[in-house]
């Protein structure tokens, strides 16, 4: 058995996944499981409890709402890429999605989870904090709208509340001129370091705990970007220059 | 859940993974097991004709699912598949322990776009490992068995005597 053990609970709706948030300690939301099951595969992640969002009915659409396009819990990345709504809204969201890995892991993992997870390396926070997004949180407790700004805490960290589950991202429609460029060993892997320009804005990723905004004009200043195996503090620099030029060149 | 169109019971344990569910429980050994969080591509299955990596699901997520595993392709001696046929002709294995994820993979994309561009094609199979590195086998297999499955009648660059049923 690869996962260690857990308490399995699949609640029928939004209301029934928030009332086991509110009442079990330590318990963590299964979307896709593209990036938490891996984790309970090397039992790096180790929850009491495991809420699987999946057989909820009603939470997986995409639809245009306050000049924008808003992805709702359980809707896969297979499915923004290919829908007609987001290459019409929102096409910067279209062109990251397909630096997510592969489709077969699009298949089955969500935007809102891989918002959720906040990973630094990964593109679509990024690409949320460019266009000035922002996502629903709910709880027992009411709803509430957290924008990009005020979302992404840390490393794998956000500011949604123990007992919040992220029922949508909103994406502001995406204005030319727009792009979102990465550098990775292989296609489909966490890029090294990336940008994301949504008009005059800058967001950066793999270069800090969170994504970050930047001036485009000095796009490295401050930062103090890890080393591993793959890359340098330095060469993750040279590469978030180069990358902003190509940006902002087109 | 239906795994290759029989019914069966979800497992007991919620803990176990469908990857060991359906080498463990079901006996269906031809979904392969590399390196079990998603990288390689070995355990590729379809999901209601869609394939994913069934080592990041939990086996009991898959209740109320189509599973389709290698072993549903060509069932009962019937002829090979399109895609099993294209990678039999163009020699696309070599040691086979990433042939049944890289034919689950390519089954789906070949659904997806049928008849994909090189690009596609790469897009298409950069998710699986082969460590015998026959990918350039694998690409031309790719484009062999869209050809197979746009006419069961392909005849330039065909194969001689191939019934196509």
């Amino acid at each position: 058995m690869k996962p260690p053990p857990f308490a399995y609970h699949a609640p029928g709706s939004i209301d029934e996944a928030c009332n086991l948030l509110s009442t079990l300690e330590d318990a963590k939301v299964l979307a896709g499981g593209q990036s938490l099951i891996p984790l309970l595969n090397f039992r790096l992640a180790r929850p009491q409890h495991l809420i699987d969002i999946n057989r909820i009915a009603g939470v997986d659409r995409i639809y245009e709402r306050d000049g924008g396009v808003a992805v709702q819990a359980l809707v896969r990345q297979a499915a923004v890429e290919d829908s007609d709504v987001v290459a019409r809204v929102c096409p910067l969201l279209t062109d990251a999605i397909r630096l997510v890995a592969h489709r077969v892991i699009r298949n089955r993992g969500t935007v809102c989870g891989s918002i959720a997870h906040a990973d630094p390396a990964s593109e679509l926070p990024a690409v949320l904090l460019a266009l000035g997004g922002s996502v629903v949180a709910k709880s027992t407790r009411g709803e509430r709208v957290i924008g990009a700004g005020a979302l992404f805490a840390g490393v794998f960290e956000t500011t949604l509340a123990p007992d919040e589950v992220l029922v949508e991202a909103w994406f502001p429609s995406s204005s030319k001129p727009y792009s979102v460029i990465e550098e990775s060993r292989r296609h489909g892997d966490f890029a090294l370091a990336g940008v994301v320009r949504a008009s005059d804005r800058l967001a950066l990723f793999g270069v800090a705990p969170t994504p970050v905004l930047a001036d485009p004009r000095d796009p490295a200043r401050g930062l103090e970007p890890s080393r591993d195996l793959e890359a340098s503090p330095d060469f993750r620099l040279h590469l978030i220059r180069v990358l902003t030029e190509q940006a902002f060149a087109a | 859940m239906k795994v290759n169109g029989v019914q069966r019971a979800a497992p007991d344990d919620t803990r176990l993974l469908l990857s060991d569910h359906l080498r463990q429980e079901l006996g269906l050994t031809g979904t392969h097991v590399g390196c079990e969080h998603g990288v390689c591509g070995c355990c590729t299955v379809l999901l209601d004709g869609a394939p994913v990596r069934s080592c990041l699901m939990l086996a009991v997520q898959a209740e109320g699912h189509d599973v389709t595993t290698i072993e549903g392709l060509a069932r009962d001696g019937s002829a090979l598949h399109p895609v099993q046929q294209a990678f039999h002709e163009c020699h696309a294995l070599q040691c086979g322990f990433c042939t049944p994820g890289f034919v689950m993979s390519v089954v789906g994309l070949l659904a997806q776009h049928p008849h994909p561009t090189e690009q596609e094609v790469d897009e298409g199979i950069a998710g699986n490992l082969c460590r015998c590195t026959g990918y350039a086998s694998i690409r031309r297999a790719v484009t062999r068995a869209a050809e197979l499955n746009s006419s069961p009648h392909v005849g330039k660059s065909g194969p001689k005597g191939r019934d196509g049923a």
